[in-house]
């Protein structure tokens, strides 16, 4: 993957800096570089950024990011791939992420999990193949006192079942069949 | 800024109560259950009853109690309604003239309320998180206010030895004697660090602290960047946390606008900013080297200590970090004095603790007690056990770095030292009760499996030895493993421990050693049974 940026990097720039100059997501992604004075110790804030703006972080996003910071590609595609928090594949329409701190495990967090995985028949970490649900677990969202919670679509929904579960991501699911 | 300034905001706020205060929770836990639209609808209620001039719905911080959310409480009585729901505004309104509600009530005299001392959660459940004035009108700002105009730097940092405050984040620390070597080191640029990265799954005391009372961290944070001679301060927050985040942001910009943070402080010659930098989902980030090369917008990597963060921290400068938790101690302590602090809690701990109760218990919620208070205390009297009455077996204390206390153990004090015989640590205070339907190789396996995946890659011993003690209790459970397994996951353990980078590495056997530790039998019954020569397993046990 590395590789790939890097060997390609000189002949697809100046095409990724037209592209950019028609699409205006660039240009509030650029207006926020100013914004922290294109400073390199930015560049976490500016990822988070992008992927509010574009949904995922894509090669090409990666490189104007890294032209514009004046950074090796190399850095800025090392911090994208070391936190979890950035992702590299576009994600689904909606999105379920199911807690699996230890209070939400100890309380059946496992259970739901399996039961919206065999729904969706996806896995943790994986998209429905026709992109309406990415489903996703995540560390410790510290929402202990509610355990199991599970965050739909941004919404932390509290005291889960995997029947509360399933029928909650159906309406996502079921248009793929 | 003066000081008549503050009394005046604070003189107004107090003005301004009105007879009747519903106290709404707006921390996460009842903000997932909807106390938003609780707080809405009360809000509506009050002004359909005609009663806007003798009532006032206050959206707080947390109220503690979270599986009972959203949560109200009202004021002057102190009824505490459980559960509420936006359809019930009109009756519990309805209760202030006279009326009835069929709103469930909780007991605020119950032992999870009245055993509770708050020093760090003082404010919280009674202030309004999102206004500055609400923050001042309980004495706040009065701390800093103090030091800049009546104390040397010299003066904070003896007062603070003084006090024997520990580090918070879970190691405990010395806090005196930590910010006395950032401001012995000589530099021209020093920075102060605030550590909210709190990863540890099972815990939420930072998130509710930050959630709950935001100004009480940016005055012991600009306290500690007096004392130390610093600047600058910043605040990691994990990106889970957005609720925080945000009133952590709007908290800032109030202080800015009230000459709180920014240049001349008081009209002393002190100038001291913040900047919140967001985390991105990395387990190691909590770690204080590599927290550093993150707030730098670099993978979040630790390297070897010393130089410690004291001498050489973020971009080479003298840097002091400290928890969320050890910073909203400092003003409470300044302002009602070091001798005050000492007096509550242990020879060796100082203060109160809080505790994020959670797991397999009746009363889930944020509690702070005394340093030295009972383990059965907390989790009998004040948690009420485990739901349905189950008999609990184990509580586990540290997240992935701490271990599992047996029941057996539960008259144990809650200080640095015992816990540490235990063979767990105090952590940063996620505290998950487990009962008997809970299989312990399981437990070290969950938490294996996390430090595994949270392994930041740089040293061997962590990145190979997590994967190896992960792949050994897999083979455990699954009934494959032998005796010879079993001495192999212990020596691992004690490899990994002695020779890793970090503090992930060098704790993350702690689960499994503990495990081992109090229910050994758990293990063994799982293991093949072998037979007589070399060991060769002859049948399993299926």
């Amino acid at each position: 993957m590395i590789a790939t940026i890097s060997n390609t990097k000189k002949n697809r720039l100046p095409e990724i800096l037209e592209h950019a100059s028609g699409d205006k997501r660039f240009k509030i992604l650029e207006a926020h570089m100013k914004k922290h004075q294109f400073k390199h110790d930015a560049l976490i804030e500016v990822l988070h950024k992008a992927q509010e703006l574009f949904g995922y972080l894509e090669d090409d996003l990666l490189l104007f990011v890294a032209y514009k910071l004046k950074l090796p590609p190399s850095r800025v595609y090392g911090v994208a791939t070391f936190y979890h928090f950035f992702t590299l594949k576009p994600q689904g329409a909606h999105t379920c992420v199911v807690c699996m701190g230890t209070a939400c495990y100890v309380k059946g967090a496992d259970k739901v999990l399996a039961a919206i995985e065999q729904a969706a028949k996806i896995k943790a970490g994986g998209t429905t193949p026709d992109n309406q649900l990415s489903l996703m677990t995540a560390r410790c969202i510290g929402a202990c006192g509610i355990a199991p919670a599970v965050v739909y679509d941004g919404t932390v929904t509290p005291r889960q079942t995997p029947e509360l579960a399933v029928q909650h991501v159906k309406g996502w699911i079921d248009h793929g069949n | 800024m003066v000081i008549d300034d503050l009394n005046a905001i604070a003189e107004a706020e107090r003005a301004a109560r009105k007879k009747y205060t519903l106290r709404c929770c707006m921390a996460a836990g009842c903000h997932s259950s909807n106390s938003v639209a609780v707080k809405k609808a009360l809000e509506q209620a009050v002004k359909d009853a005609g009663l806007e001039d003798l009532v006032e719905v206050r959206g707080v911080g947390c109220m503690r109690l979270c599986c009972q959310g959203p949560l109200v409480q009202v004021d002057p009585d102190g009824t505490l309604y459980e559960k509420v729901r936006p359809e019930d505004s009109a009756s519990l309104v309805g209760t202030l003239k006279g009326g009835t509600t069929h709103v469930q009530k909780g007991d605020p005299n119950s032992p999870f309320f009245t055993e509770q001392l708050s020093i760090v959660l003082a404010n919280s459940g009674y202030i309004d998180p999102e206004r500055i004035e609400s923050y001042i009108a309980a004495d706040g700002y009065r701390a800093l206010h103090d030091v800049l105009r009546e104390m040397t730097p010299k003066e904070v940092v003896d007062e603070i030895i003084k006090s024997g405050l520990r580090g918070r984040g879970g190691a405990g620390f010395p806090t005196g004697l930590k910010w006395g070597t950032v401001a012995k080191t000589e530099s021209a640029q020093k920075y102060v660090i605030c550590n909210a990265d709190e990863g540890d799954p099972g815990a939420f005391m930072d998130r509710s602290v930050l959630e709950s009372d935001p100004h009480s961290i940016l005055e012991g944070m600009a306290i500690a960047g007096y004392a130390v001679g610093a600047n600058q301060g910043f605040v990691y927050v994990r990106a889970e946390y957005p609720l925080a985040i945000s009133r952590l942001q709007n908290a800032i910009k109030q202080a800015k606008q009230r000459g709180l943070l920014g240049s001349g402080i008081f009209e002393s010659p002190f100038t001291f900013n913040i900047d919140v930098r967001i985390g991105a989902g990395a387990f190691v980030c909590g770690e204080e080297t590599a927290l550093m090369m993150s707030v730098e917008g670099k993978r979040g990597t630790p390297r070897p200590r010393p130089p410690f963060p004291a001498e050489s921290g973020l971009w080479g400068c003298p840097t002091l970090i400290n928890n969320v938790e050890t910073f909203a101690n400092v003003a409470p302590i300044l302002r009602k004095g070091a001798d005050w602090f000492a007096s509550i809690g242990t020879e060796k701990s100082k203060g109160t603790k809080v505790f994020a109760l959670a797991g397999k218990i009746t009363n889930t919620g944020l509690i702070e007690v005394p340093m030295g208070t009972k383990l059965r205390d907390i989790v009998e009297k004040m948690g009420g056990g485990a739901p349905d009455g189950a008999p609990i077996k184990a509580v586990q204390t540290g997240g992935p770095s701490g271990g599992c206390i047996p029941a057996e153990a539960l008259d144990t004090p809650v200080d640095y030292e015992s816990l540490a015989s235990l063979g767990s640590i105090m952590g940063s205070g996620g505290m998950i009760v487990m009962d008997d339907a809970t299989r312990m190789v399981d437990v070290a396996r969950f938490f294996m499996e996390f430090c595994m995946d949270e392994s930041c890659g740089k040293c061997v011993p962590c990145r190979a030895g997590t994967v190896q003690m992960h792949s050994l209790l897999e083979k455990i459970l699954n009934r494959e493993a032998t005796a010879a397994d079993l001495q192999r996951l212990e020596e691992l353990c004690q490899m990994v421990r002695d020779t890793s980078l970090c503090g992930l590495g060098q704790t993350a056997p702690n689960p499994v050693l503990s495990t081992l530790r109090f229910f050994r039998s758990e293990y063994e019954e799982l293991l093949k049974k072998e037979t007589a020569h070399n060991g060769e397993p002859r049948a399993a046990i299926r």
